[in-house]
């Protein structure tokens, strides 16, 4: 048994998320991934926006910041170019950093700022009640949308990768022990790193939408989960509801502290680089 | 001849700002460009690298004040500065920096106003924005200086007072303070004083974050140190995690705004002439001071017994200071670039009628603007 | 008595006139140790439109900054004299660069009309140094400030490498002033 109360505000317990929230799936995974990684824990920051997912810094023992709805990037871009030698981890969700703080989201990626991201996306806003999110797929309900949504949905990670970002992945909250893997994976890239994790949220998304309990949509990733490797040689018919898992998308690029950390060394009295 | 080696120089409000921020230990700023603020971003970016600070033009106002925040709960003394919308746009997390009492400066420099307005005009009209502008109940610091000299002067308290009181300062500057060009007679950055913010003395496992005392600013620590606490904007108890419990919300709130209603006498500065036998006031603040100052002091030439009084700290306000040296006149003339702000807030503290001259038509309050209504 | 010397320097936008005002306020202030102030108006425009940069110069502190008896006015262009022109006070300078400004009748008070643009032109070879020539004129005819703190001016606010010339244009504009004062 992984000893998680080493890393848990366990006073802090128990937590608000509802019986069935994919929510826990994540936390205990994020943990296992951060001690796996042997990092000093001091040097670890976790940065949330607003919702369910980003009440996790909350029940995390290390220095934690909770911070307005969808700015999570924002503050965490000024707390890593203060204190560089930090890890910054952005806990984030679908509305959080989609909708709300899509702007944050892809200038963040763009500048490719050394921030690991792990997004819940649970396709919905589970706090204020079940509105519909920038990923609710089409024709699906929320409150907001009685007669199912009539907007297309984003592709978060397309999204991510297109912005800039240097590392993506995505997976479910039934492949528990990837996001493990996948979750160090970013963990250890210099840059801007993004982990899409598909989260069930039984009380609002599968409630309005008739899709069961959490256990039912736990099945369902399984079912429609398909590895990219796979992917990769599959028609893109094929892939229509499929989730794709695994590492989506990795390159290399300048990371953001790195190109500013050279003007901070190069630049000389005059004000010219050397 | 280096005319940045002099230390009397030609400088513009928004130059001084800079150069004032960088003397009081600045070394991080995130902004967006806007008129007519943009100089004071221009400048920091060449200066910052060089002394090993940080300068970031963000995606807009709202991550520029948002990455202040970060940036200060990391340790770095931190500042944006902006106009009107962009004002407008940081109200969010200025309430997040009041409420989780992360020191930092936000300088606004006003343009005239509502919505896109006049980008290249000065006005007044974010006096009420800069005390209310945020949700809720909450205490704040604001500072309006008048001239080049004053700017300088006030950066380096508006930094310190935000460093003391653990509370975002708002420095109110116009378009005419923030490009006019005047001499400055710079100090030797040795005789001024800084104040940096109390970092705690405790242990990791002792420290209470938010834990009131006696002046009711609790003492700092800056992420990274192994400390492992929590910040939010939600309300909190003194370790600083989320509660509702009425009482220790009550209690929170009560400090935050205590914190700095019970330090105005340490806080508030007004500046005065002429007033000892007046019988006449013009109160005034930030450029329209100059104007003030200017009917002031020719009608002190003609023996008219006039007196000039100017807040150079907006709020907390200073009602009760300016009801005592106002307390016998005759007349108050109150003239701003807005449509009375300030003088309804004069008028209640004093308890009678004020003239009110206003402008909101992108021009700066003229001498005989004020002339005309004494 | 304290005086209060008033210059508004008017044309249009990226005609240097905010430089220009600034080279001035510097000269005053720092290097003839007396107080000045400068400020400006602008549109949104970065070229064109109509600019003008003032300098008040004064023996004490300067409250109010912008003009309100104009003893020197310089205009670059038509639109500049006839939006600006009503200001200057009676018996005030006026100095105009008469390629692009109509000489007023019935001024009282001097007026110098002269082609500035194309005396930049003509001895540097490029009219955009119309504006420092300007400053030449205006320190050759008022004594306002000092030659020599004008040209250490210059030399502290204009872009490096191009001071020479500039210097250049200010001396032709004083020479021109000196030779016009003694006719």
């Amino acid at each position: 048994m992984f000893p998680y109360s080493k890393y848990l505000r366990t006073n802090r317990l128990p937590h608000i998320w509802c019986t069935g929230c994919g929510c826990g799936i994540i936390l205990k995974a994020m943990l296992r991934a951060v001690d796996r990684s042997g990092i000093d824990r001091n040097t670890l920051i976790f940065v949330s926006g607003i919702g369910c997912s980003s009440r996790t810094p909350g029940y995390i023992d290390f220095d934690t910041l909770h911070t307005t709805h969808g700015r999570a990037l924002a503050f965490a871009t000024g707390i890593k170019l203060a204190k560089p030698e930090m890890k910054v981890i952005v806990l984030t969700g679908d509305g959080d950093a989609c909708a709300i703080g899509g702007n944050h989201f892809i200038h963040a990626a763009r500048r490719n700022l050394d921030l690991t991201v792990i997004l819940y996306n649970n396709r919905i806003y589970g706090m204020t009640g079940g509105q519909p999110s920038p990923t609710t797929p089409y024709g699906e309900k929320g409150t907001t949308a009685p007669y199912g949504s009539i907007e297309p949905s984003f592709d978060v990670c397309r999204l991510a990768a297109a912005a800039g970002a240097v590392f993506v992945a995505r997976s479910t909250c039934y492949h528990a022990t990837q996001l493990d893997k996948l979750i160090l994976k970013a963990m250890n890239i210099k840059g801007f790193s993004l982990v899409e994790i598909l989260s069930p949220c039984p009380t609002y998304y599968a409630h309005l939408n008739r899709l069961g309990t959490s256990l039912d949509l736990l099945m369902g990733y399984k079912r429609n989960s398909i590895p990219v490797e796979k992917a990769r040689r599959l028609d893109p018919s094929e892939l229509k509801d499929k989730i794709v898992t695994g590492v989506i998308y990795k390159t290399e690029r300048p990371e953001y502290f790195e190109e500013y950390h050279k003007l901070q060394q190069g630049i000389t009295e005059n004000g010219r680089l050397r | 001849m280096n005319r940045n080696q002099l230390n009397i120089r030609l400088m513009s409000g928004n130059e001084a700002c800079a150069e004032a921020a960088l003397i009081a230990g600045m070394r991080f700023f995130a902004g967006y460009p806007i008129t007519p603020s943009t100089e004071i971003a221009e400048i920091l970016s060449r200066r910052l690298p060089k002394v090993k600070g940080v300068f970031i033009q963000m995606e807009d106002e709202i991550a520029s004040m948002a990455s202040v925040i970060g940036a200060s709960l990391a340790g770095v003394k931190s500042m944006t500065a902006t106009s009107g919308p962009g004002f407008s746009l940081m109200q969010e997390n200025i309430g997040f920096a009041i409420m989780a009492e992360i020191p930092c400066v936000v300088v606004n420099v006003q343009r005239g106003g509502p919505s896109t307005g006049l980008p290249t005009n000065p006005a007044q009209g974010d006096v009420m924005q800069a005390r209310w502008g945020t949700h809720g109940d909450h205490p704040a610091i604001v500072v309006a200086p008048g001239t080049v000299n004053q700017v300088f002067e006030w950066t380096i308290k508006a930094f310190n007072l935000s460093e003391y009181y653990r509370i975002p300062v708002i420095m109110l500057l116009d378009e005419i303070v923030s490009h006019i060009n005047e001499k400055v007679i710079l100090p030797d950055p040795s005789s001024l004083a800084i104040i940096n913010r109390k970092h705690t003395t405790k242990m990791p496992g002792e420290y209470i974050p938010y834990q009131n005392n006696a002046n009711m600013v609790p003492e700092f620590i800056e992420f990274g140190l192994g400390y492992h606490y929590h910040v939010t904007g939600l309300s909190h108890d003194e370790s600083g995690f989320p509660t509702n419990t009425p009482g220790i919300v009550n209690k929170l709130i009560r400090r935050l705004n205590d914190k700095i209603e019970k330090h105005r006498h340490q806080i508030i500065k007004l500046k005065t002439e002429f007033v000892d036998d007046a019988d006449t006031f013009i109160i005034a603040y930030g450029s329209t001071a100059r104007s003030a100052h200017f009917v002031a002091r020719m009608n002190r030439a003609k023996g008219i017994k006039i007196g000039f009084i100017q807040p150079l700290v907006l709020w907390p306000f200073p009602g009760k200071e300016i009801a005592d040296i106002v307390k016998n006149a005759k007349s108050i003339i109150v003239p701003e670039m807005n449509l009375g702000q300030l003088s309804h807030e004069i008028e209640c503290a004093c308890a009678r009628p004020v003239i009110s001259v206003n402008r909101v038509d992108g021009n700066m309050i003229t001498p005989e603007d004020i002339l005309e209504r004494l | 008595m304290s005086f209060r010397y008033e210059i508004r320097l008017s044309g249009s936008g990226g005609q240097g006139l905010v430089l220009a005002g600034q080279i001035l306020a510097e000269a005053a202030a720092i290097y003839d140790g007396k107080n000045a102030t400068q400020s400006q108006s602008y549109g949104p425009e970065a070229r064109g439109g109509s600019s003008r940069s003032e300098v008040i110069i004064s023996d004490e502190e300067i409250d109010y900054p912008k003009a309100v008896s104009i003893d020197l006015l310089l205009c670059f262009t038509q639109e500049a004299w006839n939006k600006y022109g009503r200001d200057l006070k009676p018996g005030g300078i006026l100095i105009i660069d008469s390629d692009f400004v109509t000489e007023p009748k019935d001024r009282q008070g001097a007026v110098y009309a002269l082609p500035i643009a194309a005396m930049a032109e003509k001895a540097i070879g490029r009219s955009l140094v119309a504006n420092i020539v300007a400053l030449g004129l205006i320190t050759g005819i008022t004594g306002i400030v000092t030659k020599e703190s004008m040209e250490t001016a210059i030399q502290s606010r204009v872009p490096k490498g191009t001071e020479k010339i500039n210097l250049k244009a200010f001396g032709c504009g004083f020479d021109k002033a000196i030779e016009l004062k003694t006719n």
